[in-house]
């Protein structure tokens, strides 16, 4: 057995060995830590595709600092843990100079702490709980703030929503975002009795009894609305049940914070049509930048592919990089940090991404309806939000924020004016 | 808002006639075409009001083009037209006076008008005044819709007006019903409405409710001494008593400025922390305030200086609430209107209680068929035969996945169904026969090896199915006859989806008993299962036996997969969902027991609807102790609620 | 009495000397406090490798020599990770709020401190007080007990009421899978007061250790060669003697070891809580390096997969369990960690990352065919251990048992 290890052992680190000898030193290596086998696969697969097809373009360009760049792919298999592994292999074995990776809240949680331990550089592309700020990571993905607080703003003043729903799938995410919500509407002067709230599993089926809850709210005469965190899988028996009720989009909009275009390609939207989502971007977006990168990973992908918000976040990030990392002419991770702050690129959506000193972008909000064939019409597009690390709306929050420019803390209590850690909390 | 132009509107609507000149609409979308072009609820109701009112013969088409989402406004001069797609990215518009056609451009040069669901709504509202004596039906129907979402006093004169010259039955019944529910909530003579509430006291439907529901809301409240005169009061409080604590009562007064509020321990921290003075505070040294009596020593000290304010005591507390009277009243002032109300409610509530029972069982029996259908396959192969099979849930898959695949080669969706459910019982009955063959058989005197046999053939499968499908969830669309829901009233209904299910359950437990009680197979596989060397001596041959027992009950997994995939999802984790809940089924009802199972699939059906009843916000909570109850059930019945006696029963 | 029972069985002499020499061999490469040809995370990869050898010899033990197929021994593996991860994150975080509330104006209180504690572990899932079973957190001693205590508690309560009740044969499979996929969803519940879907995070930082993750790897790989040296011992020790005689006949036949006086529960019941303990220990030294546990490392795949491991290494022979674990699940990291080379057919390359576990199913099923004694089974080979001769007769009594020629394929 021992002989087999060692053997093994010795292989495998001949082989990295000979990889990182064979790497010639003229390149600059991107990490890409998605997920592509498990169950998160589906989603981050898409996202692997998004950042070749950026490193591609960019090294078609003409690369970055007179280098070519060249993408690094982990599959961390939606193993928490193995982020965490595939990470410290990123960073310390294939040496790269900054990482683009991650989507679920559990697992940017497990590859926190390798990254500051090994000061890396992380972008991370999808909309999140917030609460979080690291020195080593780039939110370029929407906090609730750009994202659940808007969509509310429309319930309760477009729609009149005056009764709400918020259903979810039991994880971290929804949790914390119905939290802000549930502290943020009641700042709204909605009564807790006119909160629901439910939790159900991962990939839950058996909707009937929870939908019946829903329309059942309407009993008192007030207007309800839907607001859900409902994950990946469990939304296509969600709408089914809701399109069997009956239950149209004027009775009971539902919004939805995590189905977007890929989400939708697994439906008949027939029996959704004016049902919401809110994103900072739709495949949908009317402009030329965007017409273009549709028409680019189309070209790529093949005719049937969709574009979605996280793509967008990663074709961002990665601009911002490049750019940050050609004005600092270097991409030695502090540097890059440095000059990060304050870098611009337009959107895909129209009007300028800002990159902040908390981390987060500075992006409009865009609330869309579900069309009959799986794309969403834009009905609301705001100026420009700034991403807020730490939320107003609860109360141990508020009192907190981000500024690493200046401050140089992520968590910065600014009742007592002290920094209360510089390590990121996971 | 919208009342206040129903008001002006009702008014108008008299004198409609005699000033129905012919006023152009295209002007008074321009004195408005900022609010129309940004389109939002907030700011929109002048532009809707000064439509309808116009009294312009176009003013509804103008409502409806535009919520329909057909307006659209010509960038140059801000003019709103009809616009109608001709070719790749070019509209023919039309103007809505003349009716002519002005011309064809380019999407460039216009703005797309897409009112919101909000301002459609209040749209539909403008438009119910036109619509609710219009000759389409379909148009009065969208009417009718409109106020039963947004009931309004002006809508009440209007609606009786049209009432009597309703043609159609239907909407004439319908018509009648809403008349009644916006008597209750906006007559001026109570008798009426008191009449009304007792008229519909009956009914449970949301609607009826909901126009109840706002006539008994109170608002809490108190008041210095006795309790004022002129409020509808529904209850005086007595602070302390069951559902209003002191603590409660002291807030609400501190809320309406009546009493000062109590020193939380942040404040009492801030405090000190501002009163620090060399080092001590109060006379108390800083680095002692980490207890909490330091705390409050050194804050009574500041406290007795004058330089805090004192901590209310709870003596202070009580001598407050006792100056002051608690009470619940209602919005509604008519004494008469809320007694009235809330009689009917209760009535209401009554057998809105007994339906949703009903509702709850239905809900129940039907997630009970589903266990059954998941499982039913797996009664043969695990029950019958003792096969543990780990890769019946990706039977079940495959099943599904075949749903999947004919629905891409046929497109009608009866057909597709129609085709599917033999075809996936096909399949997975050869993979059945196969995986019997080649694995099952050399393992049957090892049953723990079958277990993981058939654990590497499930991963293997599962894998094998990303890889051909990917993970994207695939659709598997139900024919539009199963589209919808059996209502039978609004509290009470199951979509037609599950009824099918529930009787495919219960057609696929009639197969499974005519073919072990009635057929060839059935007593030789009875006698194979029994004794198989037995069988074979009377010329039984038990390897076939067994082959076609297989895949007998593979193949009715594949078609519980079609069944499972119509109604949720098809993905490649669609087996690994079910197959512990099979297996729990299949042993908690009794194994080799078809009765059994179903009494296992009801069980367990009715028991996980029952916790998530009682615990509606966290269904995961009922899934966990649907199974440590299902644990503790065998440890008391170890052979399930049906134990086979006798010989069979013997391992 | 110590001699002559490694004199008795000179494989556990074997392999411990191989285990020191592969650690020693390995803390030489390393980059902590060698010469830096392996990596750390590598490090980190072989001292979790360890902890799995350990977990799979408790399962040996259970299944191959007491007969019980427990689909539900990760339940135990993660609960101790969960415990003594409870200790790791309350100390870290502790430090930190004290850090940083000793700069405020006046010192905080014993509950202002216990306060910010809970808000900053359970503000990530929108929640700030800490539940009851956080009781004991502040103490590293206490934590360290309830790593054995907890699981072996369950086990022990699980156990009786299943062996009471004769609960056996693939029913017991079911229920124990029923169990740790119960525990799964309870963990999963933000309500459970562990963090949801989240779990513990951070682990790898220990609290007030400054050295860097370089040696933290290297003292948590020789801490789990130490165990799974102890565990090996511990197990070779017990199947050696007269309990082991006992379980190996009940694992034969219940029935007649029944007959002839034995309480069979209670053999039983010792042997599963016994596992259930090493289980715990292996996952509370597993969890500190892979750094995050979470309620999907419980689910019940995790045990299968344990079962998998067993099986493929050989069971019945502590030394196949060991092998089986590292073999598997080294393999299984290379293989989905995109290492592996792409096989191209020409019309259609397989990517291993696609097609590995389709391959681990079918080699699986192989196994389980065609080579039931597993990897184990090459040593008998080359050792030329005959198997002996019952003239075509079963080898056990009863039906399960395999049957000669089985046995000698």
């Amino acid at each position: 057995m021992n002989f087999l290890k060692s053997t093994l052992a010795g292989s495998l680190v001949f082989a990295t060995l000979a990889g990182a000898a064979m790497s010639a030193e003229d390149t600059i290596k991107v990490g890409v830590l998605h997920s592509l086998s498990g169950t998160m696969a589906i989603s981050e697969t898409t996202l692997k595709d998004t950042m070749l097809m950026l490193i591609d373009q960019q090294n078609a360009n003409g690369g970055l600092l007179g280098k070519q760049l060249e993408a690094v792919v982990v599959d961390p298999a939606s193993d928490w843990p193995l982020f965490a592994e595939k990470a410290r292999e990123l960073l310390t074995v294939h040496e790269v100079d900054v990482i683009f990776g991650n989507w679920t809240s559990v697992s940017r949680k497990s590859v926190l702490p390798v990254i500051e331990e090994l000061n890396g550089l992380l972008f991370y592309p999808v909309q999140y709980e917030g609460e979080e700020s690291s020195k080593n990571v780039f939110y370029t993905g929407a906090s609730p703030n750009q994202q659940a607080i808007p969509a509310t703003d429309y319930f309760l003043e477009e729609l009149g929503v005056e009764k709400f729903a918020l259903l979810g799938t039991d994880y971290v995410y929804p949790r914390t975002t119905n939290n802000i919500l549930e502290s943020y509407l009641k700042g709204k002067g909605i009564a807790d009795d006119d909160i629901f709230v439910n939790y159900t599993p991962f990939g839950h089926s058996d909707w009937s009894k929870i939908v019946a809850d829903v329309v059942a709210l309407g009993a008192d005469g007030k207007k309800v609305g839907v607001i859900s965190t409902i994950n990946g899988d469990a939304n296509i028996g969600f709408y089914k049940e809701l399109a069997a009720a009956g239950v149209s989009a004027d009775d009971i909009p539902v919004v939805a914070f995590s189905v977007g275009e890929e989400e939708l390609a697994g439906l008949d939207t027939s029996n959704l049509v004016g049902h919401l989502a809110a994103w900072n971007y739709f495949q949908s977006a009317d402009t030329d930048v965007n017409a273009e990168f549709v028409k680019t990973w189309k070209a790529t992908m093949g005719e049937e592919r969709v574009t979605n918000d996280p793509m967008e976040a990663h074709f961002i990030g990665f601009n911002m990089w490049v750019n940050a990392a050609t004005a600092a002419g270097s991409t030695e991770v502090d540097s890059v940090r440095a000059s990060m702050y304050g870098q611009e690129y337009p959107n895909l959506t129209g009007g300028m991404a800002v990159m902040l000193p908390n981390h987060h972008l500075a992006k409009p909000v865009l609330i869309g309806e579900i069309q009959d064939d799986g794309q969403f019409d834009i009905i609301s597009q705001t100026s420009e939000v700034a991403g807020d690390a730490w939320t107003d709306f609860l109360p141990e929050s508020a009192v907190l924020m981000s500024d690493w420019k200046d401050l140089g803390c992520g968590m910065y209590n600014t009742e007592t004016k002290t920094c209360v850690q510089t390590l990121s909390n996971y | 808002m919208i009342r206040l132009f129903f008001a002006g509107l009702a008014v108008l609507l008299s004198c409609l006639t005699a000033s129905a000149e012919e006023r152009d609409i295209q002007p008074i979308l321009q004195e408005h075409q900022a609010a129309i072009a940004k389109s939002s609820r907030k700011t929109i109701g002048p532009a809707i009001d000064a439509i309808a009112t116009s009294g312009s013969p176009k003013a509804q088409t103008v409502l409806e083009t535009w919520a329909a989402k057909a307006m659209w406004m010509r960038k140059s001069d801000g003019a709103f037209l009809v616009g109608k797609k001709t070719e790749n990215k070019t509209y023919q518009l039309t103007d809505f006076d003349s009716g002519e056609v002005v011309g064809t451009y380019p999407s460039k040069e216009l703005k797309h008008l897409k009112p919101n669901s909000g301002v459609r709504a209040m749209i539909a509202t403008a438009l119910v005044m036109f619509q609710l004596s219009d000759p389409d039906k379909a148009k009065r129907q969208s009417a009718l819709t409109s106020i039963q979402r947004d009931p309004s006093a002006v809508q009440l004169a209007p609606l009786r007006a049209s009432i009597e010259n309703e043609a159609d039955a239907m909407l004439k019944a319908r018509k009648q019903r809403l008349e009644r529910l916006l008597t209750i909530g906006y007559d001026v003579d109570i008798k009426a409405r008191v009449e009304a509430i007792e008229e519909m006291s009956t009914d449970l439907s949301v609607d009826v409710r909901a126009t109840l529901n706002p006539l008994v809301a109170t608002t809490r409240s108190v008041a210095p001494g006795n309790v004022p005169e002129g409020l509808n009061i529904a209850r005086v409080l007595v602070p302390g008593a069951e559902g209003f604590s002191k603590d409660e009562a002291y807030d609400l007064l501190v809320d309406k400025g009546l009493a000062r509020a109590q020193v939380s321990s942040d404040g009492m921290r801030n405090a000190l922390v501002a009163n620090i003075d060399g080092g001590r505070v109060g006379g108390v040294p800083v680095a002692q305030l980490d207890k909490d009596d330091a705390r409050s020593r050194a804050y009574a000290a500041l406290a007795e200086t004058g330089r805090v304010p004192s901590l209310v005591t709870q003596t202070d507390i009580d001598a407050t609430l006792a100056k002051h009277v608690f009470f619940e009243s209602y919005a509604e002032p008519s004494v008469e209107v809320t007694t009235a109300a809330n009689h009917a409610l209760d009535s209401i509530g009554l057998k809105v209680g007994f339906n949703q029972t009903l509702d709850l069982t239905l809900d129940a029996l039907s997630l009970a068929s589903i266990y059954f259908l998941a499982a039913i396959g797996l009664a043969i192969t695990f029950g019958v035969m003792g096969v543990i099979n780990m890769a019946h849930g990706e039977f079940i898959m495959m099943g599904a996945y075949t749903g999947y695949v004919v629905q891409q080669i046929i497109p009608d969706h009866t057909v597709s169904i129609i085709v599917a459910i033999p075809l996936a019982f096909a399949v997975t009955f050869a993979a059945g026969v196969a995986m019997e063959r080649l694995v099952i058989r050399w393992l049957y005197a090892r049953p723990l090896e079958t277990l993981l046999a058939t654990f590497g053939i499930s991963i293997a499968l599962q894998q094998l199915a990303k890889n051909i499908f990917g993970t994207q969830a695939r659709p598997l669309t139900a024919p539009g006859w199963l589209d919808g829901a059996l209502v039978m009233n609004d509290v009470v209904s199951i979509s037609y989806i599950r009824i099918a299910i529930f009787i495919l359950a219960l057609t696929f437990l009639g197969i499974f008993l005519f073919i072990m009680k009635r057929t060839r197979l059935g007593l030789e596989t009875r006698a194979v299962t029994q004794n198989p060397s037995m069988a074979a001596s009377m010329g039984i041959n038990p390897g076939k036996v067994n082959m076609l027992t297989f895949g007998l009950g593979s193949g009715i997994a594949g078609i519980a997969g079609v069944a499972i995939g119509l109604f949720a999802k098809v993905t490649s984790e669609l087996g690994s969902d079910y197959i512990v809940q099979s297996f729990m089924t299949v042993v908690v009802g009794g194994v080799g027991n078809i009765w059994g199972t179903l009494a296992g699939a009801v069980m367990i059906g009715f028991f996980q609807k029952g916790i998530e009843w009682l615990n509606p916000s966290n269904t995961l909570a009922a899934q966990t102790y649907m199974i440590v109850f299902i644990i503790i059930f065998i440890q008391f019945r170890p052979r399930g609620i049906i134990a086979l006696k006798g010989r069979a029963a013997g391992d | 009495m110590q001699r002559s029972f490694i004199a008795k069985n000179p494989s556990v002499l074997i392999f411990l000397t191989c285990l020191a020499l592969f650690t020693l061999l390995v803390t030489v490469l390393s980059e902590g406090f060698g010469i830096g040809t392996i990596s750390t995370s590598f490090i980190k990869t072989l001292g979790k490798t360890l902890c799995l050898c350990l977990i799979a010899v408790a399962m040996d033990l259970i299944w191959g020599f007491a007969g019980i197929l427990s689909l539900g021994h990760f339940a135990f593996f993660g609960l101790g990770g969960y415990m003594i991860g409870m200790w790791l994150m309350y100390e870290r975080t502790r430090l930190i709020v004290v850090e940083s509330l000793s700069q405020a104006d006046i010192p905080p209180t014993s509950s202002e401190v216990v306060d910010a504690i809970g808000n900053q572990i359970f503000g990530v899932v929108g929640s700030n007080e800490f539940p009851l079973i956080w009781a004991f957190s502040d103490s590293l001693f206490l934590q360290l007990v309830l790593v054995v205590l907890v699981p072996g508690l369950l086990a022990l309560v699980f156990g009786w009421l299943a062996f009471r009740s004769r609960v056996t044969g693939v029913y017991l499979s079911i229920l124990t899978q029923a169990m740790t996929l119960a525990l799964a969803l309870y963990l999963f519940q933000n309500d459970s007061g562990l963090r949801g879907n989240n779990g513990l995070s951070g682990l790898q930082n220990l609290p007030a250790v400054t050295a860097s993750q370089d040696a933290v790897s290297l003292w948590f790989f020789w801490a789990s060669a130490l165990a799974l040296g102890l565990g090996y011992l511990l197990a070779a020790w017990i199947v050696s003697g007269k309990f082991g005689s006992v379980i190996r006949g009940v694992r034969d036949n219940e029935a007649r070891v029944r007959f002839l006086g034995y309480s069979v529960e209670t053999y039983k019941l010792v042997i599963f809580t016994l596992t259930a303990c090493i289980a715990a220990i292996a996952g509370a030294l597993y969890y500190p390096q892979a750094g995050i546990i979470n309620p999907a490392e419980v689910a019940p795949i995790a045990s299968i997969y344990l079962a998998v491991w067993v099986a493929i290494g050989g069971r019945g022979r502590l030394y196949g369990a060991v092998i089986g674990a590292a073999f598997v699940s080294l393999l299984s990291t290379w293989f989905t960690g995109g290492q592996a080379p792409d096989i191209s057919l020409g019309f259609y390359t397989v990517k291993w990352v696609d097609w590995w576990l389709v391959l681990l199913g079918l080699s699986f099923v192989a196994v389980t065919l065609f080579a039931p004694k597993g990897m184990g089974g090459l040593v008998d080979l080359w050792s030329q251990h005959k198997n002996p001769n019952r003239h075509g007769a079963d080898l056990g009594p009863d039906d399960g048992a395999l049957r000669e020629q089985e046995a000698s394929q």
